[in-house]
């Protein structure tokens, strides 16, 4: 377990609230009010253009709404210091541009800034945390390959285990199968879900996949035009009527060995 | 274990540069002489001269050609080799970008139009002026290359070559104006050279470089993260704030260097190229092993400067001629992708 201490002090019913987040953008208006608790994955799923990383971006403060909405354990998210919310909160970027060929493990050690004073270099602890946190996500083996000459998939795997030795209490992912080919998707949605039980974090996801949404999520939040059309469980929301708005397509729901299938409906 | 070996090698490279150095030059000293008077100076100054011995046999002047010419010019080409070193690979790793120094984006040809209005125009202090335009040519610069909000490798270079242009064609000139005693002076200064490197000139850059050096070196690490660009505010870092911060300790200690040895290209550029081929990276071992090589490299180009030829070639000649070849084999050995 990374740093045992720090996660005991972690409330139990820690929870990220978004409370009327209200943000306009490109004459576009984003509204919404969602609620994730610890040890919980909610995924934003929605077409294209609808909202979903524009929201992901709000939470999290790259973008800035005007009025304070985002809470984490009713703590104004976006009053607080930048290093204080990197030690809260988590983001794993869709993509990422490298710039020197780190190995994966300066790499992964970087998530440890926020905690390390500006003429401190990271200590034996700091290595000992990305090393395990490399463990979790499982490429420990790459600990010292440069990370530039890594796959896609194992990169998405570094940045995640880079968010997790913030320690954070709530992490977003922007799409984090986007790249990602049929296997990849599941091995980095198991590893989510993984991260999300035993780290007990508040967990935020942006899909494409509604199939994928169902399989991994707690919630489902689905947007449309900047809106929150329906949020529930997986079984509430996703249905053939619902989908079907927010797609703006035929969409069909079966049933396969308990499991609803979605697939859309090509004659359409 | 290879590791180790590269590593003491670097290290031991500016040691060995600048026994070396005390070493060549176009007075004859014998070499026995050489190492006499710096074992007996050694002694001397770290027991405070209370051992003294005598040194008769020698006439004196090898200990004035050694301790007066020689060594302050040593250090002084040892000072500034590091700061521009360090310039090159922190300017490289904020602006995510290996192709920039100081020379580069402009912050070398800003400081030189300051030095050069002070010297010719306003009784003004030539530090505080080369400081002041450099961070001028530094903001214009980046404001240039600001495209959209992002700055890329080639707009910043582009943005670079013409500040360079328009503080070069400002330093003309002043030139152009300048009395003709001052002129000579100017000129050859801003060639780059060591040649008027005396005790005087060490004790005036030797404060702000090394000061300025160690806070680089202090807050090594986070150019790391700084490197990761914009994203390193979700780490929890200010990137403008830290930019900022480390943008004008190099911009400082460049003008330091420009305002009383010139315009000397090339070493900040390679320097921690070199660096990251043997170590990668990590500026933990980079910003060290970068201030260790260009003091080696800048001295040894200075004893070629001073000892190649009867006459004293301008250094920023040298290191030109020295870095070019370099550079085109990385740009090959690369791709130029780095």
């Amino acid at each position: 377990m990374v740093n045992s201490e720090v996660e005991l002090e972690v409330k139990l019913d820690a929870k990220l609230e978004v409370k009327n987040l209200r943000f306009k953008y490109n004459g576009f208006e984003l509204l919404a009010s969602l609620e994730v608790k610890k040890g919980e994955i909610l995924t934003l799923l929605g077409p294209n253009g609808s909202g979903k990383t524009t929201m992901l971006k709000c939470i999290y403060g790259i973008l800035k709404p005007k009025a304070p909405c985002i809470y984490i354990d009713g703590e104004d998210l976006h009053s607080m210091s930048l290093k204080n919310r990197a030690k809260k909160i988590g983001y794993v970027p869709q993509i990422h541009h490298p710039s020197f060929p780190y190995t994966v493990l300066e790499f992964v050690v970087m998530g440890r800034a926020s905690q390390i004073q500006v003429f401190d270099s990271p200590g034996e602890e700091d290595y000992k945390m990305a090393m395990d946190a490399l463990k979790l996500v499982g490429i420990v083996d790459l600990a010292d390959k440069p990370y530039t000459q890594i796959s896609g998939g194992q990169l998405q795997l570094a940045l995640i285990a880079r968010a997790l030795v913030q320690n954070p209490e709530v992490i977003l992912f922007d799409e984090p199968t986007a790249h990602l080919d049929f296997k990849n998707k599941i091995k980095i949605s198991n590893i989510i879900r993984k991260i999300t039980l035993s780290k007990k974090t508040a967990t935020i996801l942006t899909l494409h996949d509604p199939n994928l949404a169902g399989m991994y999520s707690d919630k489902i939040a689905l947007i449309k035009g900047g809106r929150i059309y329906s949020a529930g469980k997986p079984e509430e929301v996703l249905n053939e009527k619902v989908l079907g708005d927010v797609y703006e397509m035929r969409v069909r729901v079966v049933d396969v060995d308990s499991f609803k299938l979605i697939i859309p409906d090509p004659t359409y | 274990m290879k590791r180790k070996i590269i590593l003491s090698f670097f290290l031991l490279f500016p040691i060995f540069a600048f026994l070396l150095s005390l070493c060549i030059g176009v007075y004859k000293i014998p070499l026995l002489a050489i190492i006499k008077i710096i074992v007996v100076k050694t002694i001397e100054t770290a027991t405070f001269g209370k051992l003294s011995f005598d040194l008769n046999p020698y006439p004196t002047v090898y200990q004035t050609v050694l301790l007066q010419i020689r060594l302050p010019r040593i250090i002084a080409a040892m000072l500034v080799g590091s700061a521009l070193a360090i310039s090159g690979a922190v300017l490289q790793a904020t602006f995510r970008n290996p192709l920039v120094d100081s020379y580069i984006v402009g912050i070398s040809a800003g400081a030189a139009f300051g030095a050069a209005l002070a010297i010719g125009f306003f009784p003004a202090s030539v530090e505080l002026m080369a400081f002041i335009f450099a961070m001028i040519a530094m903001t214009l610069t980046y404001s240039l290359a600001k495209i959209k909000g992002r700055v890329t490798v080639i707009s910043l270079i582009l943005a670079g070559i013409i500040i360079n242009a328009f503080f070069s064609a400002l330093t003309s000139m002043l030139k152009f104006l300048m009395e003709h005693e001052k002129l000579a002076a100017v000129v050859y200064w801003l060639m780059g050279s060591f040649n008027g490197a005396d005790w005087n000139v060490v004790s005036r850059i030797a404060i702000p470089i090394i000061l300025g050096s160690l806070a680089i070196f202090l807050m090594r690490w986070h150019l790391n993260v700084l490197s990761m660009g914009e994203e390193a505010q979700i780490l929890g870092i200010d990137v403008g704030k830290m930019r900022l911060i480390y943008i004008s300790i190099v911009s400082f200690i460049t003008a330091i260097s420009v305002a009383h040895c010139g315009i000397i290209g090339w070493v900040g550029l390679i320097m921690p190229h070199i660096v990251r081929m043997a170590f990668g990276p990590d500026h933990k071992t980079l910003i060290p092993l970068s201030i260790a090589i260009g003091a080696g490299f800048m001295v040894l180009a200075d004893d070629v400067a001073r000892a190649l030829t009867t006459f004293e070639i301008p250094i920023g000649i040298v290191t030109t001629l020295l870095g070019i070849p370099f550079f085109v084999y990385l740009l090959r050995k690369t791709g130029g992708e780095w």
